[in-house]
């Protein structure tokens, strides 16, 4: 394996890796905040996805501009509507809600399979996204780096959101102690449904992403969720730091396997490594400090 | 998970109600023996086929309901049992000397070692049991001994037979890939499609699940089943009793992989193929569905649910092929919202006074075990 194919593999393995930690951004958010598993978290990718497709139909070639705010706010609505309808009726309930969110995530996928057909739909990406950097003999599209700036800018402005605002400050109180937050004053039920809803809405970040790299279908948020999950537990529950170092980790290890092996072993790969991993660090790269006995 | 939240009480487990289920499921097995009798050959065929699929159900009920971890991997063992037999079948099929037909397509050249001892019925059928046994003892083995819990276990397991299914798929020449393993009818000398097979198939898999039931059942009425119960409902005050968790799990993990093992290998026969797509996410989490909708908590609800569930399916698909979907998510949503104890729970609570734990509570944590 020669040098220029490696670097390729990693670029490409960072470009998978900015989605996925987009992704798992909003499972690590609603996860460490009210222990919500949200199996229907990949069809807001998928929302996202069909808006951008929406967006490029309405505006033309320049659809950036309306992509973003409409893939934002269109599955940031549509997770606030799930937690108002579902999930807030199964708190303290885990596994229960793994299953409804499943069962919500069918729909969402039939749904958009009637909608749009089960066959892909593609998105052009603008012309000045179109080119490539030429690095020596590394050539690096455009486009995924565009996705890899995206994921920098959302994390510096979610880093910013929870640790320098007001909103920030009542996540981590409710993150650390939900029964004192609340005699404290904070609503933790509206701030489960912003959380909720703002998880929801940087997935859907992700798939304007996504749609710019490859043809959006049905089944796409369900072949990133597993993934998104593994990047959750390996960083640690609720820390944006550890999704982040542990998003780039799974995607070179993922691009690398693929690279020397085939893409049906890689995931066979990725998975012992996981599995290895959580021999040694069962709670992830940074767990949340606690002195709860059980507290996941 | 949380501990103590989120179980509520076991229906049918108090020792007084148990004769009633017993009678009851006695009468259900008595009746389905004589189906052959007035069922048409498609009917008979089909609920002979979901009859399979129902001792996978009963060991998703040993491992969710009565030990509190939800597996959603399930269909890695249901194929490890189905991929056992249907290579010994396949062998049998081929002519001495040759390669299986989709081997020889590929290019394979000598069979794989894998392959070779399943040559032997009994090697095969013992497979059936010690693979999948062994497989749910080393997954359970790795992720209990590290105190893995809750959501991580379902989240693993769903990963493991993701990259189960994935590398099925992509190994052509070895599994025959997405075609599945195919076109083998004879069994022990017997032709699968012979007249009378059909009928001593069914009545082979009712036993099957007569004895997964009863033997499981009398399982769970021993300490064994006890320690169990006691996990799932305060794994840390069972761990301070003296008790070691990790291995009750194992073992509780390790019957509903063995279940599910038979499971797939009777499934294999009765449908003749088996296949990646029959084995992956959407078929485990299916069954964990029809489980929670008879009841997880009970091993007759558990059967009774995948059951009717199955059959439910087979109409409504044929009717509308798209409408499935909705209604299966629908179920999903509904069950755990208004029956997260299953139709066997809502019997229970008509039979038995109003419990008096909340079968839900709306803290998150339980605050007394969290110091």
């Amino acid at each position: 394996m020669d040098l220029t194919f490696l670097s390729g593999q990693l670029f490409t393995g960072l470009s998978v890796a900015s989605i996925l930690l987009l992704a798992a951004l909003g499972l690590a958010l609603s996860f460490g905040l009210m222990r919500v598993i949200n199996m229907a978290h990949g069809e807001f990718l998928m929302a996202g996805g069909y808006l951008t497709y929406l967006a490029a139909q309405w505006a033309g070639p320049n659809f950036l501009w309306l992509a973003f705010p409409l893939a934002f706010v269109g599955a940031g609505l549509l997770g606030a509507v799930m937690e108002f309808t579902v999930i807030r009726r199964l708190y303290g309930r885990p596994l229960d809600t793994l299953l409804a969110t499943f069962g919500i995530s069918l729909i969402l996928q039939q749904a958009a399979r009637q909608l749009f057909g089960s066959t892909g739909v593609p998105v052009t990406a603008p012309a000045w996204l179109s080119g490539a950097l030429n690095v020596g003999d590394v050539t690096l599209p455009y486009v995924r780096l565009f996705v890899i700036a995206l994921a920098l800018i959302v994390l510096g402005a979610m880093w910013w959101l929870l640790n320098r605002s007001r909103f920030g400050m009542h996540v981590r109180a409710v993150n650390q102690n939900r029964e004192m937050a609340a005699a404290l004053g904070v609503n933790t039920r509206a701030l489960d449904l912003l959380v909720f809803a703002l998880g929801a809405g940087i997935a859907g970040v992700a798939g304007v992403g996504l749609a710019l790299i490859a043809p959006v279908n049905p089944t796409v948020g369900a072949a990133y969720i597993v993934n998104a999950f593994l990047v959750v537990v390996v960083g640690g529950v609720g820390s944006v730091l550890g999704g982040a170092v542990a998003a780039v980790l799974l995607g070179f290890i993922t691009a690398l396997a693929e690279g020397l092996t085939s893409v049906s072993l890689a995931q066979a790969i990725l998975l012992v490594v996981v599995v290895a991993f959580l021999q040694w660090k069962p709670r992830g790269l940074f767990p949340t400090q606690s002195r709860a006995l059980e507290d996941a | 998970m949380t501990p103590g939240v989120q179980s509520g009480p076991v229906p049918g487990a108090g020792r007084a109600r148990v004769p009633a289920v017993v009678l009851a499921t006695g009468a259900v097995l008595v009746a389905l023996a004589f189906a052959p009798l007035y069922l048409g050959a498609y009917p008979l065929a089909l609920l002979g086929r979901v009859l399979a699929l129902s001792i996978a159900a009963i060991g998703v009920s040993v491992v969710w309901g009565r030990t509190g971890i939800l597996s959603l991997g399930q269909g890695l063992f249901f194929g490890l049992g189905g991929y056992a037999l249907a290579m010994h079948l396949k062998l049998t099929a081929t002519p001495k000397g040759e390669l299986p037909d989709f081997m020889v397509y590929n290019g394979v050249e000598k069979l794989p070692w894998f392959w070779a001892p399943f040559a032997s019925a009994p090697f095969a059928l013992a497979m059936v049991l010690v693979l999948p046994a062994a497989a749910a003892g080393l997954v359970a083995w790795l992720m209990f001994r590290r105190r893995i819990t809750g959501v991580y276990v379902s989240i693993i397991t769903q990963a493991l037979l993701l990259a189960f299914v994935t590398w099925l798929n992509g190994s052509q020449g070895l599994t025959s890939g997405t075609n599945g393993i195919t076109d083998y009818q004879r069994f022990l000398g017997i032709d699968l499609r012979g007249p009378n097979v059909a009928h001593g198939l069914y009545w082979l898999t009712l036993l099957v699940v007569a004895a997964a039931l009863g033997g499981t059942a009398w399982l769970l009425r021993t300490p064994f089943g006890q320690v169990l119960t006691a996990i799932r409902d305060n794994e840390n005050r069972t761990r301070f009793l003296g008790f070691n968790p990790a291995a009750f799990k194992i073992a509780a993990f390790m019957l509903g992989g063995l279940l599910a093992g038979v499971s797939g290998a009777l499934y294999t026969v009765h449908l003749g193929t088996i296949s990646p797509a029959m084995i992956g996410v959407a078929f485990s989490i299916e069954l964990v569905v029809w489980v929670a909708l008879g009841g997880r908590a009970s091993l007759v609800g558990a059967a009774g649910g995948l059951v009717l569930g199955q059959l439910a399916k087979d109409r409504i698909s044929s009717a509308a092929p798209d409408a499935w979907l909705y209604v299966m998510g629908a179920l999903f949503v509904l069950v755990v919202l208004v029956m997260p104890q299953g139709v066997a729970g809502v019997i229970a609570r008509r039979r038995a006074p109003a419990p008096s734990v909340p079968a839900s509570s709306p803290v998150t944590r339980e605050v007394s075990d969290a110091v």
